[in-house]
Parts: C-alpha cells; sequence; structure tokens
C-alpha cells in the first residue's frame, strides 16, 4: 500500500501550488499538472517529443536521471538549465516526497 | 482551382480514413497538409513506435498504421495539397467555402473537415534576436531544392536525423560542413551518427559538440556566425545556416477562422462533430468536447459519424442508407477527381 505524497509546482508567474498525489495510480509528473490545471500542455502525451513539460527541478535531491530520449529531446528544446526534466519522463513515486519544481517557460 | 466534396485539413490517421468513410457515401475527398507526406504525427514525430491500442491490431506501428490507412482510402482517389498549410477559409454566398493555402493553392468544396491533430507543424526556431533578419538571406529552417547549396560551405544545428542526413548529403556532394549539436549524444539514426565521424575524420565536416549557434552576422545575408562552446567562442565565416532543430506542433491560422477554441482544441457538437460554423467539422485531436480523449480509434468514429451530416448537406435531397461493407463491398471510384474546373 503506497501513499500519498506532496509537491510543489512554481507556475510562470511564480505562484506556488501544493497538491498531494497518489503513488500507486501510474501517474507521471506532467499528467499531475495537467490534471490539475496547470498550463502544462503535455503536447506528444508523454513520448519525451515535445518538451512542452519541461521543468526545473528545484529540490536537488529528487533530480533523479533524465533517460536516453529524454536528453535527446533536451538537446533540442528552448530555455534548458542544468536542472530541466521532462516531466512526463518523471513517474510519481513514494521517493518524490517533497518534490519541488518550477515550470520552465512556454516555448515560443 | 481544386473541386471537390468534402475539404480535409490535415493528412493523418482520422484525415486518411475520412476519405474512406466518405467514398463508401460516394463523396470525394481532397486533403491538404503542412508537411510534404501524409501521415501527420504518426509519420512525422514517431514514424517506428507500436501503437496498441487500434482494434484488430495487437500491435501496428504508426509507420504501417499510415501505409495501411493510405492503402484503404487508396479506391476514392483522394486529392492532395502536400507542404502547403491552410491558411483561410473564405464561405461563398452560396455555402460553400474556399480553402486557400500559403502558397496560394485555393480548393472548393461544400464540406470542410479539420482533422488538423495538434496543428501544422513548423519548424523550432533558435533563439536569436537578429534571426528574422536573415530568414532565407543565409538562414533556413527546412533544406528545399538542396541542388543549390551542393558544395557550398556551411553550418548546420541539431542532432536529429534530419540535421545529420543533411550534414551527410551536403559533405557527400563536396561541402565543407560545420555540423554544431548542444551535446555530444545524437538523436539521429546510429549508421548516420557513425558516417558523420567518417566524414569529419576525412576532412570534409568539422562536428562542434556542446557547441551553440549564438550570434548571426551580415549586411544584408548572413556572413558569418559566431558559436559558443563551454570554453570558448568562435566566428565561422559562412552565408549558409540550416537550424534543424525538428518540428514542433502550432495550432497557427485556423485559430482565427471564427471558430469556438477551448485550450487549443476546436468546440464540436459530438452530435455529428460540427463546429459553431456549419458545414466546418472538426474530428480528431484538433477537437474538444465533454469526456474527449485523444485518440486514434475516437477520431476514427467521429470521422464516420461526422461524413453522416456531411452527406445531408452535399446531398440535400437524398437519404443515405447504411450499408455494411461486408454487403456491398468497395466500390471505388474509377476516375480521377477534378482537378481544375473553370473558376466560376
Amino acid at each position: 500500500m503506497s501513499a500519498d505524497i506532496n509537491i510543489t509546482v512554481v507556475d510562470r508567474e511564480g505562484t506556488e501550488h501544493e497538491f498531494t498525489v497518489p503513488t500507486d495510480m501510474n501517474l507521471n509528473l506532467m499528467e499531475v499538472c495537467k490534471g490539475f490545471e496547470l498550463p502544462v500542455e503535455g503536447t506528444c502525451g508523454g513520448m519525451a517529443m515535445c518538451a512542452s513539460c519541461q521543468v526545473y527541478v528545484i529540490s536537488d535531491e529528487h533530480f533523479g536521471e533524465r533517460n536516453d530520449d529524454e536528453e535527446a529531446m533536451l538537446d533540442e528544446a528552448y530555455f534548458v538549465q542544468e536542472n530541466s526534466r521532462l516531466g512526463c519522463q518523471i513517474p510519481i513515486t513514494p521517493e518524490l516526497e517533497g518534490l519541488k519544481v518550477a515550470l520552465a517557460p512556454q516555448a515560443p | 482551382m481544386i473541386k471537390t466534396d468534402i475539404i480535409i485539413i490535415g493528412a493523418g490517421p482520422v484525415g486518411l480514413f475520412t476519405v474512406f468513410e466518405a467514398g463508401l457515401m460516394k463523396l470525394r475527398c481532397h486533403l491538404i497538409d503542412a508537411i510534404p507526406q501524409p501521415g501527420g504525427q504518426l509519420a512525422e514525430i514517431y514514424p517506428k513506435k507500436p501503437i496498441y491500442d487500434i482494434p484488430g491490431y495487437p500491435t501496428v506501428l504508426a509507420g504501417e498504421l499510415v501505409d495501411n490507412l493510405m492503402e484503404q482510402a487508396a479506391p476514392f482517389k483522394p486529392g492532395f495539397t502536400l507542404g502547403e498549410r491552410a491558411d483561410s477559409i473564405e464561405k461563398q454566398e452560396d455555402e460553400t467555402f474556399i480553402v486557400t493555402t500559403s502558397k496560394g493553392t485555393q480548393h472548393h468544396a461544400p464540406v470542410v473537415m479539420i482533422a488538423g491533430g495538434l496543428g501544422s507543424f513548423e519548424p523550432r526556431k533558435p533563439l536569436i534576436d537578429n534571426i528574422i533578419d536573415f530568414e532565407e538571406k543565409g538562414v533556413y529552417y527546412i533544406v528545399k531544392d538542396p541542388d543549390q547549396f551542393e558544395g557550398k560551405d556551411m553550418v548546420i544545428s541539431g542532432g536529429g536525423d534530419s540535421a545529420l542526413d543533411w550534414a551527410i548529403y551536403f559533405a557527400e556532394k563536396g561541402s565543407f560542413v560545420h555540423l554544431v549539436h548542444r551535446s555530444d549524444r545524437f538523436r539521429a539514426h546510429k549508421d548516420s551518427v557513425s558516417r558523420a565521424y567518417e566524414l569529419a575524420a576525412a576532412g570534409k565536416m568539422e562536428i562542434h559538440a556542446f557547441a551553440e549557434v549564438k550570434e548571426l552576422n551580415g549586411e544584408n545575408s548572413l556572413s558569418s556566425i559566431e558559436i559558443h562552446t563551454k570554453e570558448e567562442k568562435k566566428i565561422i565565416s559562412t552565408d549558409l545556416w540550416f537550424p534543424l532543430f525538428g518540428l514542433s506542433p502550432k495550432l497557427g491560422p485556423i485559430g482565427e477562422w471564427g471558430l469556438e477554441i477551448d485550450k487549443n482544441a476546436i468546440v464540436v457538437d459530438t452530435f455529428d462533430y460540427q463546429t459553431n460554423r456549419p458545414g466546418v467539422f472538426a474530428i480528431g485531436d484538433v477537437n474538444t468536447y465533454p469526456g474527449k480523449l485523444k485518440l486514434i480509434l475516437c477520431g476514427f468514429h467521429e470521422a464516420t459519424l461526422a461524413v453522416q451530416t456531411a452527406y445531408k448537406i452535399i446531398n440535400p435531397d437524398k437519404k443515405f442508407t447504411l450499408k455494411y461493407t461486408t454487403v456491398q463491398g468497395v466500390q471505388g471510384f474509377e476516375d480521377e477527381q477534378t482537378k481544375e474546373t473553370v473558376n466560376s
């Protein structure tokens, strides 16, 4: 039985949103943001092919590891920083309790 | 002017299946798409990815599904205007529509089906302030007519298939190519990457890894670019730069067509997937309604219902009776569609 976790998402205006999210529903961070009606498009549906769900991971310990598809996409995306990740490639797991991310600016 | 019964905007899976369903009702279709090949995002973004939720196919590659849909539509001889974006729609006095593309091609029909998916695919443009001054004056986002660039020295940016394929193509045609990429990992096919390194070893290409083009210089057209690597800034004299960072979808001009839009999608009535403009339908990923799911299979359903109302608009005095394909088979059109008629 896995528990819910608390995460914080900072939107593009700097407002912090705190969410309690279940860890047993096979969700990823892009889906969570969309579910809570944050302005995340998730255009490609989670295939790491559009970077519209790019976030900056503020809580360093939760950065995790980028996968190959994600690295390749981020090589071509806009506004990429050291702590950039694609929300769709971050599964919501119990280890992410306290995760804090900021949405990257919208691509032009 | 191209005349047809139904103008379909978007040649993705849903647009292609519309041709089949319309064809069963003896309606002709013509498809318009901004990218030069049919298939939409299946062909453009993920042709090699398997899809598991097409009824009757435990698994099918996206590219194969497109091929199958083309084959299924073929008896109904659809017309295609590819590589041109549908830019404007004008309603005529007789309630028909003229849709004009970015290249000025005009299409005339009583019904318009927007199967535009995520929108039209536009090149991802680098964020450099003065880049617009050099567009088509040394900076090209898409390689059109490669003959004119063969043998010329150039800079190509990007790490995907398009960047690598063109870098190899031009290096093999005698150009010296600077390939600039933000990292040392290339998303392109492995064979292309090894070929690029071979060409670099042979002195026909220079690969600048962990580098980005940051500045463009020139009087009236491009004369040099500045690239920044982790350690240094370098100026490369060149009058040709191809930033090939892939394509990203934009709803684009359709957003200005007077259609009701909610969160980048066109609002439709689920009775027949008609928009707020009678005669204009929206099907597939481009539409929205309560309970909408962006799935190919839902788009197929939407297309099938939409053509029923299309039939009534096109044939107001006739009644169509549904017949199973098992009963009547598929009777295609024998002749090609009227390509050009006098503009009346």
